[in-house]
Formats: C-alpha cells, sequence, structure tokens
C-alpha cells in the first residue's frame, strides 16, 4: 500500500474510532446525544463549531471561487466576522432560554417562543430541506478529494461508502460530543493542509505572496476588485450577501444547535470573541486559487484548482494528507448535519406534528433510524446526481436566512406575534423561491435571499405592531413570554 | 438599554460599518499594501480586528453592567 493511501484510510478510520469512543462513558440520552449535555467549554465548543464551519465547501469552493471570479470570493472573508459579532449578543440570549426551558433544537425554540407546533413543523421541514444538499455536497465533495488524493487508487463511491458507513458510527454511539472530538483531528489537519500550501505555492512559483499578487494584477487586471471576473457579482451584490449570510449563518439549524451544548452563556459569549481568528485560514485558501489562476489557467471545474495545484507541485504522500485532512472536513460537517436533520424529522415533525404523546426514549430510537434515512438520501443523491444540487445550496442559505426575524426578535422584542412570524417566514421563502424559479437572482443587483429576508423583516415587524394596536392585550394568539 | 449593552452594540456596528458599507469606497487595487492588493488588505484588517474590537465590548459590558445579570453563568 502507498503511503498516501495508508494516511488516507488511517486518517478515517482512527477519526471514527475517537468519535466513537468519545461518547463511550455517556449515557445516550436525547440531552446528551443533541448537546452533549450542555456541557462544552469554550475550547471545545470553538472546534465544533469552525468544524461545522469551515467544510469541504470551503476549501474547494473559496480557492474555486477565487480562481473563477476573484474578489467577490472575499464574501467569504466577510461574512463569517459579521455572524461572529451578531452572535455575541443573539447566542447568550439563546443560550439561557434553551437551558431553562430544556430546548434542544430550533424548532423546539419557534414551539416554546410562540405557543406554536405548526410553526415548529414548519421551521423543521425548511431545516431539513436545507440541510440535505449541503449534506449531498459534503459527501460528492469527499469523494472527489479523496479520489484526486489518491490519484484515483480509491474511486469516488468507494470513499463516499466508506466514511458514510464510519460518521453514521461514530454519530449512532455518541451524537454531538464525537462530532466535537473529530473535529479536533480535523481542525488540526486542515490547519496544517492549508498552511503548508497556502504560504507554499505563492512562494514555489513567485517567490513571495506579493511577487503573485503583482503577476496576477498584470495579468488580469480588474480581478482582485468587485466584481472580479464575474460581471453579476457587483459592489451591490457582496454588501447584500455579505449581510444576508452574516445574518443567516447562525440560524443553520446544526450552527443553531451547537450553541445549547455550551455550558454557560459565559461560554458561548467568549467564544463568539475568538471565533473570527478562525477566518485567517481562508485568506491561504484564497491564495492557493489565484496562484492556480496562473499556473493552471483554464480549468474546466474551477472547484479543482486547489487539488489540481497540490497535485502538481507535491509529493503523493502530501497529496494523500491534504486529500485525508480534506475527508475529516467533509465527516465533522456531515455528521452534525444528519444529526441534527433526523432529530429535526423525529422531534419536530413526528413528535410534534403527529404523535405529542411519544416518549423520550422513542423519539430517540426513531432520531437514530432517521440518521440512516437521511444519509442514504444524500448519498443516493450525490451517488447519482453528483452535479445537480448546488442551486439547492444556494437556496438553503436564502432559505434559513427566513428564520432570523423569527429568532431575533422573539427574543429582544416582546410584541413580536406568532401570526406575523408565521406570514413573514412564508412570505420570504415564497419570495425567494418565485426570484430563483423565474431567474430573478440577483435581483437589481441584491441577493434574493436578501430580498426576501426583507420582505420577511417589515411583514413581521409591521403585523406585530398592528396585531398589537387591534388586540389591545389577551387574546388567544397572545405569545408565551419566555424572558 | 443598560449602558453597557449599548456601547457594546455601539461598537458591535465598527465591523458592519467597515466590512459591508465602506466597500463602495475601498474597492482599488491600490495602494498595495504588505504586498495585497488594497481590498483585501483592508477587508483582513478588518476581520483581524473584530475579535479586539469583541473583547472591547465583552470588558465594558462586564463593565457597566450590574453583575446579577451575569449570575446565570
Amino acid at each position: 500500500m502507498n503511503p498516501a493511501l495508508l494516511i488516507i484510510f488511517g486518517t478515517i478510520l482512527f477519526s471514527a474510532l475517537l468519535g466513537v469512543f468519545a461518547g463511550r462513558r455517556v449515557p445516550m440520552n436525547l440531552e446528551n446525544w443533541t448537546v452533549g449535555g450542555r456541557k462544552f467549554g469554550v475550547l471545545l465548543i470553538w472546534l465544533l463549531m469552525a468544524g461545522e464551519i469551515y467544510t469541504t465547501f470551503t476549501f474547494l469552493g473559496a480557492s474555486g471561487w477565487a480562481y473563477s471570479k476573484g474578489a467577490p470570493a472575499f464574501y467569504i472573508l466577510v461574512y463569517g466576522a459579521l455572524a461572529y459579532t451578531l452572535s455575541f449578543f443573539i447566542l447568550p440570549a439563546l443560550w439561557r432560554v434553551g437551558k431553562k426551558h430544556g430546548l434542544h433544537t430550533q424548532p423546539d425554540y419557534f414551539i416554546h417562543r410562540y405557543g406554536s407546533r405548526a410553526l415548529g413543523v414548519f421551521v423543521a421541514l425548511i431545516g431539513v430541506a436545507s440541510i440535505i444538499p449541503y449534506l449531498e455536497l459534503q459527501l460528492a465533495g469527499l469523494g472527489y478529494i479523496v479520489n484526486v488524493a489518491s490519484r484515483g487508487a480509491i474511486s469516488a463511491p468507494l470513499a463516499i461508502l466508506l466514511s458514510f458507513v464510519l460518521t453514521c458510527a461514530f454519530v449512532l454511539t455518541s451524537g454531538i460530543r464525537g462530532a466535537a472530538w473529530v473535529a479536533v483531528v480535523k481542525d488540526i489537519m486542515m490547519l496544517l493542509a492549508v498552511a503548508v500550501v497556502g504560504i507554499g505555492v505563492p512562494v514555489i512559483y513567485f517567490g513571495g505572496i506579493g511577487k503573485m499578487f503583482r503577476a496576477l494584477s498584470l495579468k488580469f487586471p480588474g480581478h482582485l476588485v468587485f466584481p472580479g471576473a464575474a460581471a453579476h457579482m457587483d459592489v451591490v451584490w457582496v454588501m447584500s450577501t455579505c449581510l444576508l449570510t452574516g445574518l443567516g449563518f447562525y440560524m443553520w439549524p446544526h450552527m443553531f444547535g451547537a450553541a445549547f451544548s455550551a455550558k454557560s452563556a459565559e461560554t458561548i459569549k467568549r467564544n463568539a470573541i475568538i471565533m473570527p481568528f478562525y477566518q485567517i485560514p481562508t485568506l491561504l485558501v484564497f491564495l492557493v486559487g489565484f496562484t492556480a489562476l496562473l499556473v493552471i489557467p483554464g480549468l474546466a471545474k474551477p472547484d479543482t484548482s486547489f487539488l489540481a495545484l497540490v497535485d502538481k507541485t507535491y509529493p503523493s504522500w502530501f497529496v494523500g494528507f491534504v486529500g485525508a485532512a480534506g475527508a475529516v472536513t467533509a465527516m465533522v460537517p456531515s455528521a452534525v448535519l444528519v444529526l441534527f436533520g433526523a432529530t429535526l424529522l423525529a422531534k419536530n415533525v413526528y413528535q410534534t406534528g403527529f404523535n405529542p404523546k411519544a416518549g423520550e426514549a422513542q423519539v430517540l430510537r426513531l432520531s437514530r433510524i432517521m440518521v440512516l434515512v437521511i444519509m442514504v438520501v444524500a448519498l443516493m443523491l450525490a451517488l447519482f446526481f453528483p452535479n445537480e444540487l448546488v442551486n439547492l445550496l444556494i437556496f438553503g442559505y436564502d432559505g434559513v436566512s427566513q428564520f432570523f426575524p423569527g429568532v431575533v426578535l422573539g427574543l429582544f422584542w416582546k410584541r413580536v406575534t406568532k401570526p406575523a412570524v408565521g406570514v413573514g417566514l412564508v412570505a420570504g421563502v415564497v419570495t425567494v423561491v418565485a426570484l430563483i424559479v423565474t431567474h430573478h437572482d440577483p435581483l437589481f443587483g441584491l441577493n434574493a435571499g436578501f430580498v426576501g429576508l426583507a420582505v420577511n423583516a417589515v411583514l413581521t415587524i409591521s403585523l406585530s405592531l398592528l396585531a398589537r394596536r387591534s388586540l389591545s392585550g389577551g387574546g388567544p394568539d397572545q405569545p408565551i413570554h419566555v424572558k | 438599554m443598560r449602558k453597557g449593552t449599548r456601547l457594546a452594540l455601539l461598537l458591535a456596528a465598527i465591523p458592519f460599518l467597515t466590512l459591508v458599507f465602506a466597500l463602495p469606497l475601498v474597492n482599488r487595487l491600490r495602494p498595495i499594501i504588505l504586498g495585497l492588493p488594497f481590498l483585501l488588505f483592508w477587508i483582513l484588517a478588518w476581520v483581524a480586528l473584530t475579535p479586539l474590537i469583541l473583547y472591547l465590548a465583552y470588558r465594558l459590558e462586564k463593565k457597566y453592567n450590574p453583575p446579577e445579570d451575569e449570575a446565570d453563568r
């Protein structure tokens, strides 16, 4: 067996075993499975969140965007900083509500805050619809990375199947705790790989980062300012996209749920302060994409630029190392996505929607079955339709962002009402779908999700104000105040 | 609104001003700083300063907000 294969297999196996053992001495109930018993300290929550955020999409997509689009890729650097700044205020308040009322998931929050099971089921369904393409993208990315890194020795379907089995193993045994411990391996390997390649390739081909940028600005003037090589991504698009993705970031069901696993509101606040440091590696990924544009121009698929350049530049064992890092980078987000997707289906669609009397053990058992169901669906999509779900992923971000008014107003504004949130949410989702389906994204330069969010927020706020005036206290729609 | 929260929110506005609303003003290649094109340097600098801004916000909240708020830590 060649060293590259040994490194890839060794890493995947070691990570999965670590994940399985992480939950060995913890009795598995819903609380431990979904939110790790609310016991994670600053370091573990940082590694877990970083593990969820820096996915194969960051690895392949950020370099691919730098390669094919140029400056518009910088939004990836910006939106995280905006999201962490917001999370400094939002997540501690959210954590307190979650702790006080024993909430596990995002729909739990909506059900609790607005006293509406229908709203909970709706939020859960939008969440699952957003999670599946995201998960599919992780699996497809993993198959591709391992295939290239092993120089074709491991086929993409084999890599996907293997990591599928191992990821399911540690999700089923250890829940979120397993994902957090695998994230430790992932973060270390990913940082090493990105640092070596990101600093390495500009130096190897151009003698330095500054020299690489000089060569780039001579050969492709305009690539390093908006709109770069993507005419429809001018500065207005970048601004609206930064705002949308910054606001939507913690509205992903798995990011939202991860906040509950912190051991205190203080922990989650301190975490928000150090999160932006994890943005810096994205710069290194950009450097690889820019260097690739000069060294290997004209790639048919820009997302392959990172690995194509690594393959061209480094010995095979190091290519194997990058492949191993890429594989674990897909496994951690996959694990958390499938964990929350399954919990949403079992707890917030089945229990909330159809069988409120179902016991906790029954919900946990069903969640575990749903892990397999969701994984198999994503697996089928990854194997048979590897290229057709990117549009659904775009919808994913636009979709989950629509939760923002309901979550944030619910935390900080007592007057927001259930019908207002429901109408705003539906109107926002319909606006986004309509704009995307009729090919009006972007609309007047604005990101479609941003337009939907604006419609949603205006409706939520104005209907809440109107409802209050006509009801003047009391009434069946009186929200349950959580604070 | 308590004074600490108000100051923290004011500080939190800085990343939004510099990283979103200032973008049309800094959308330029030159001057090159530390080898980086100006736009990238600007974004990178403010992303790197965000933890410091948030830390300052954290200290101000601690200083001005009554301690019972943090009792449930």
